[in-house]
């Protein structure tokens, strides 16, 4: 096995011992970025070519000679007894959302192409200082808007390491590829309808989404402001675990960061799971799919293989003392992306109104006569597709003569939403749950090109993950095993606020209980074929 | 997909292209409004569900009771020291003042 494709936990330990050096791990990531992940995204370079079409394309921003020059400052340091702290050497990969000082932050949009950041946000300094080695910064939908990665104005859009025709999912699509690939061993994604966990659902890594208020906001680009949550991207329970530890907390510049204290996420995976209750729903087992004919929406039941893999995971669970709790409901699992649909785009319709040409970021160079012509010329060229979709939307869901029909009542349904898991997480109520066992997407990875375009097709990815974000409860999806498809499948755990520990914990005794199951030791088709 | 009402008709969806500050080409405005009004018809579902009068709305999921807010940072003037730094992003900057086109004026009757 190649030192990239080791854990973090394992190349820290190796690192300290001094069996390897920080420079030597950056190098083994660098070869493996050289090998399989092709041209970096970039604008107006089009989608490629026959070759590009076999290659990952993780990066926007690859970062080797800043790189370089900390993995030989922690070299030194390691070699002098310091202690770097506990990510030293390991590459990250950051998801071009956030600010980064000094680097492109682009959101993947034209309008910020060459928007150099002024600042660090919090989760990037925080990594940072606990030694990591920053690679680079990571592709992704345009300002986190779509379910595939594909609609970035940085093209080639990154595709699935498992299969270059397909999507590696997104809009942390960049962040799930580059650790499934094998470039970097973790990577800061964001998770704002499911966009952690489902890109690590279709490359077969592991992804959380923490407790809204967990992990500070401070220096991302915003979209949802009431949804947007900082998480790792890993190779394992623990290499999450590891990462959580460096980046979670309260933060003075995020009034929304929880003051809450943080525990020991790698203490945590050694408790106990006999007699935890694991919730298994089945509004979770059935998926809505809008018929693109006829305009209905259907309600199908999950793909066998999906459900298996869930129903295994239980039984492993059982097999460890856990108590399995069937048909739990979740009655308005259902309204999740509807309601997503009106708060998510009146959000960024919000954020989204900074762009404007003047103060930084881009602006039309067409001659204007005045002002309003500016923004609107600056914003038209600046943004693609999807913002002035998600702009629009929200702008018409927020009008005056709109608002009590779809924003607010949107709010309210979002109580019942979060009125669901409170029943099911109630310590002193019927179900008193500790976890909420799913399947983490209706399906594998679809081809590139199959869904973009259909922008409600393309949501609908996200119906089995966005609930939680709606309720603000933290999820994790990792590996459940190989579809027929040769596709990994996620499986997700949901659980109450601030139970980050707990469900690290299961779904690292679930890693050890199905640690020689064969599929583990299918490799995704470009590492094969590297 | 079909669009069995179209909510979003031509002149609604100029005028939001408008309150947008957006220029949108023929094309661009046809594949929007139609999926703005596809979009619509997932978001009407939320029209089926019965709502309690006394259910409130939630801003975000997560309650914050009082131990869990941050304080509030004394009230205390604290210097940034990085303004020119931030300034400098501007796309065009005159000695430390953003420029920009002629705002419209109108005149007041």
């Amino acid at each position: 096995m190649e030192i990239c494709d080791l854990t973090a936990l394992e190349i820290s330990r190796r690192l300290r011992s001094r069996e390897i050096s920080a420079l030597e791990v950056l190098e083994s990531c660098l070869a493996r970025v050289r090998q399989v992940d092709g041209q970096p995204g970039s604008l107006d370079s089009g989608a490629g070519d026959n070759e590009d079409a076999r290659k990952v394309h993780a990066f926007i921003t690859l970062m080797e000679d800043a790189a370089c020059s900390q993995a030989l400052a922690l070299d030194k340091e390691l070699a002098t007894g310091g202690d770097p702290g506990p990510l030293a050497g390991i590459p990250i990969t950051v998801k071009d959302i956030f600010c980064v000082r000094d680097t492109p932050s682009t959101a993947a949009s034209r309008i910020l192409s060459s928007f150099h950041a002024p600042y660090s946000a919090t989760p990037v300094e925080r990594m940072l200082k606990a030694g990591a080695v920053l690679l680079g910064k990571v592709n992704l939908d345009e300002f986190t808007y779509g379910s595939s990665s594909e609609s970035s104005a940085f093209q080639p859009s990154p595709r699935n390491p498992w299969d270059p025709s397909r999507v590696p999912g997104g809009s942390s699509g960049g962040s799930a590829a580059s650790v499934a690939a094998g470039e970097a061993y973790l990577s800061l994604g964001t998770d704002t309808a499911g966009s952690i966990r489902q890109p690590a659902a279709f490359c077969g890594v592991v992804g959380m989404k923490p407790t809204y208020g967990r992990v500070s906001r401070y220096g991302l680009i915003a979209f949802g402001s009431s949804l947007d949550c900082p998480g790792p991207l890993a190779r394992s329970a623990a290499d999450a675990a590891l990462m959580m530890n460096a980046i979670a907390g309260v933060d003075a510049r995020d009034a929304t960061s929880a003051n809450v204290p943080v525990p020991d996420y790698l203490a945590a995976l050694q408790g106990r799971i006999e007699g935890m209750r694991i919730g298994l729903s089945p509004d979770y087992f059935q998926i809505t799919f809008p018929d693109a004919e006829s305009g209905a929406y259907n309600q199908q039941a999950l793909p066998a293989e999906m459900e298996a893999a869930v129903l295994r995971a239980a039984e492993i669970y059982r097999g460890m003392g856990a108590q399995i709790i069937p048909d739990v409901p979740l009655p308005n699992t259902r309204y999740g992306i509807p309601a997503y649909f009106v708060i998510s785009r009146v959000e960024a319709a919000s954020n989204l109104h900074r762009y404007d040409g003047v103060k930084y970021g881009y602006r039309t160079p067409q001659p204007v006569s005045e002002l309003k012509e500016l923004y609107r010329r600056s914003r038209a060229e600046g943004f693609g597709l999807q913002p002035k979709l998600r702009i629009l939307m929200g702008m018409y869901v927020s009008a005056a003569q709109y608002s009590e029909q779809y924003y607010h009542r949107a709010l309210r349904v979002r109580t019942l939403i979060r009125g669901d898991f409170e029943e099911a997480f109630d310590p002193h109520g019927k179900y008193r749950l500790d976890a909420l066992l799913t399947p983490t997407t209706p399906s594998t990875a679809f081809p590139m090109g199959d869904v973009y375009g259909d922008s409600v097709l393309m949501q609908y990815a996200d119906q089995l993950t966005v609930p939680a974000n709606h309720a603000g409860i933290p999820g994790i999806s990792f590996p459940g095993g190989i579809a027929a498809d040769g596709l990994p499948l996620g499986i997700q755990l949901l659980g109450p606020d601030f139970s980050e520990d707990i469900l690290l914990r299961l779904a690292h005794a679930y890693e050890q209980a199905s640690a020689d199951a064969d599929w583990r030791a299918v490799r995704p088709k470009v590492l094969k074929e590297a | 997909m079909p669009n069995h009402e179209e909510q979003i008709t031509p002149q609604v969806f100029e005028h939001l292209v408008d309150l947008a500050a957006l220029d949108l080409d023929e094309e661009e405005a046809e594949y929007l409004r139609r999926e703005l009004n596809n979009q619509l018809s997932a978001i009407r579902e939320l029209e089926t569900i019965q709502l309690p009068d006394d259910l409130t709305s939630a801003a975000h999921g997560v309650p914050y009771p009082s131990e869990r807010r941050q304080a509030l940072r004394p009230d205390r003037h604290e210097p940034f020291g990085g303004s020119a730094e931030i300034l400098a992003l501007a796309p065009q900057l005159d000695e430390g003042c953003v420029i920009v086109p002629e705002i419209p004026h109108t005149t007041l009757e």
